[in-house]
């Protein structure tokens, strides 16, 4: 296997409140390879962001981290000094964020706001660092930038203000690119451009990209390998292909089960039942299972470990015991796979 | 620059629309006030008192001596003052002016700079000891009235260190020290308490996350980032303390000795120096006018959302 770019390993992150510690991230372990796509999946509020700021060095200050390592090329950037962070920062890791209408400040040109990110990272003299983001804003499709540079966001729709933020990210040709949701407040016709752009990006530069979503119809169009969290965990791991067609996680299943496809008719389309748990002191067992309609005695006790079911592709569910009853999957994640095979 | 013309024709004809109703207002006002500019009227007979109503024009009907004193104002001439044996009112403001203004220009640049950084040190502490050590000192600066100050300051680097002069307007720069410091209480409280607020909330931006994300530097952030739009919204509130301060406080000019605009409206009131009071008003409400006319400008040049735009 090729060395990964990026190993978490056993990261657990909790934060303290007043109302008590929640335990927002338990136990994650992914990596991520050199070009690859890696997608997050899940519900808000399962730890998804978390999981990338703590990569970032950027969690909120009441957070804390219990446990685990995030090795960054060997490197463990839980051990790094906040200045070594900064280097990093932008510079090797960078982060798209989810709404460009409020990432960019309202009181600064953007072309200084890209050659900021430039020369944070860069001994350039103004002259190039300008010519540098020139550059970026045609790499992200702006066109006539020499104007453009002197323009300030307000100036921008949402889609070229997305982009502006692209090109912050890039400006430092980092190694990996985290994008959280980064389409979710665009309109239709704008996710497919910004998602058009970042796989171009990715083609022409070879950065990985871990792509944070609740989306799964924007997983499957850019996603390598998936991972599935529920709850502070990662249920489901593989590769887009194992987990769209051969999903074996209940929740996966729900979550495909609620996805709208060319194939759904005037039925009612299916939702998940009750609510994420709180993650507050919680309770023994898998915390799926209140919501599992296929949830086992077992779930209750214990919570379930990662059982593989390939090289690549493991889930986190007592099914997969060697001792757990046979269960098929619903009827719509079955028809999926047969489509996927006719095709 | 040419979409600014407009602009600017408008807001003066306002400015000037403005000044002609509070001058109007007052004219009329005053002399509904009780009483009359002489004092021990009761001793003066029916005709001495005939004389000097005939010798200042108070014989007149009150629409006459309005259009009168309209005329007047329009060349410069805002009358003569009453109590003050008939000295040209210009002159006698012209000279107390200075001193004012001069200390409410200096207490303003000093507090707001001081305040501003005392705010962006709180912020960057949010909840922690620089921040309660802020606040308390904004909250104290906020009700400690600013003679109370002035008193310790002068106890304090006059007479027991002797470094500066306790009062009088008459060693330069020096003199201005204490009476500047009294007097920049009040803003730097408010600067300090008001940037605070906004920096928290600027800090908590999304855009502020992105320069992290960038790799900046928290100190740097806050400057080139925070700074800027924590500030747009004080300068609101600028003009007007801006405008207070330099027409003079009463009390602290009183407490220094300086010769200032302050006693002079004060003692103009309680003298019925008819004169005096619309000079004093009109020389406040023209500050005023100008000074919130000088931040919506300064508005627009640092906050490009709300510059005026060439209209299609």
């Amino acid at each position: 296997m090729i060395e990964a770019i990026l190993r978490v390993n056993h990261l657990s992150v909790s934060f303290d409140t007043y109302a008590g510690t929640v335990r927002a991230v338990r136990d994650i372990s992914f990596d991520l390879g050199p070009g690859e796509t890696l997608a997050l999946v899940g519900e808000s509020g399962c730890g998804k962001s978390v999981t990338c700021r703590s990569v970032m060095g950027l969690l909120a200050r009441n957070a804390r981290v219990e446990a685990g390592e995030i090795l960054f090329q060997g490197e463990d950037l839980l051990k790094k000094s906040n200045r070594e962070m900064r280097a990093i920062r932008g510079g090797k890791i960078a982060m798209i964020f989810q709404d460009p209408m409020t990432s960019l400040d309202p009181t600064m040109k953007i072309g200084r706001q890209i050659a900021e990110a430039v020369t944070l990272h860069r001994k350039v003299s103004r002259g190039e660092a300008k010519r540098r983001v020139l550059e970026l804003l045609q790499l992200v499709g702006i066109e006539e930038g020499e104007k453009r540079y002197h323009q300030y966001p307000h100036e921008f729709s949402g889609g070229q203000r997305q982009r502006i933020v692209i090109a912050i990210a890039l400006a430092a040709d980092p190694r990996i690119l985290i994008a959280d949701e980064p389409t979710t407040a665009l309109d239709v016709t704008m996710q497919a451009q910004i998602l058009d752009l970042m796989k171009d990006i990715q083609r022409k530069t070879g950065t990985s990209v871990i792509f944070i979503t609740h989306d799964l119809g924007v997983v499957a169009n850019v996603a390598d390998r998936v991972a599935v969290m529920y709850a502070g965990r990662i249920v489901e791991i593989g590769t887009a292909d194992e987990v769209f067609y051969d999903p074996r996680h209940p929740y996966t299943w729900g979550l495909l089960a609620s996805m709208p496809t060319l194939a759904t008719e005037d039925e009612k389309l299916y939702a998940i039942p009750g609510t994420p748990p709180t993650l507050i002191d919680p309770q023994p067992g898998d915390l799926f299972a209140p919501r599992n309609p296929y949830a086992l005695e077992a779930d209750k006790i214990a919570e379930p470990p990662l059982f593989p079911v390939s090289g690549t592709h493991f889930a986190a569910t007592w099914l997969l015991d060697p001792r757990a009853p046979k269960i098929d999957p619903p009827e719509a994640i079955r028809r999926r796979a047969r489509e996927r095979g006719s095709l | 620059m040419n979409r600014w013309i407009p602009y600017i024709a408008k807001r003066l004809f306002y400015m000037a629309l403005t000044l002609f109703i509070i001058i109007t207002a007052t004219f009329f006002l005053m002399n509904f006030l009780p009483g009359t500019p002489f004092n021990n009227q009761d001793r003066l007979s029916a005709s001495q008192l005939e004389m000097l109503n005939k010798k200042y024009g108070f014989d007149q009907p009150l629409f006459s001596r309005y259009l009168n004193y309209l005329g007047n104002i329009l060349h410069g001439d805002f009358g003569i003052s009453l109590q003050f044996s008939d000295q040209k009112i210009t002159t006698l403001l012209g000279q107390r002016m200075g001193p004012s203004i001069q200390l409410g220009l200096q207490a303003v640049l000093f507090g707001t700079v001081v305040g501003v950084f005392l705010g962006m040190i709180a912020a960057m502490h949010q909840n922690r000891g620089l921040d309660v050590f802020c606040s308390l000192f904004a909250i104290t600066g906020r009700s400690v009235p600013n003679f109370v100050v002035a008193v310790l300051l002068q106890y304090l680097f006059a007479i027991t260190l002797k470094w500066l002069p306790i009062g009088l307007w008459d060693e330069g720069f020096r003199s201005t020290i204490l009476p500047t410091l009294a007097l920049s209480i009040s803003p730097m409280a408010e600067s300090c308490r008001f940037i605070r607020t906004e920096m928290v909330e600027v800090l908590s931006s999304d855009y502020i996350e992105l320069a992290r994300a960038k790799g900046m530097s928290e100190i740097r952030i806050a400057f080139s980032h925070g700074l800027r739009n924590a500030l747009i919204p004080l300068i609101t509130v600028l003009g007007p303390m801006t405008v207070s301060l330099m027409t003079g406080s009463l009390v602290v000019e009183n407490i220094f000795a300086v010769p200032g605009i302050g006693e002079q409206f004060t003692k103009s009131i309680l003298s019925n120096d008819y004169y005096t009071i619309m000079a004093v008003t009109i020389l406040f409400s023209a500050l005023l006018v100008t000074v919130i006319f000088l931040t919506d400008i300064l508005y627009q040049l640092i906050d490009p959302r709300v510059r005026v735009e060439g209209q299609a």
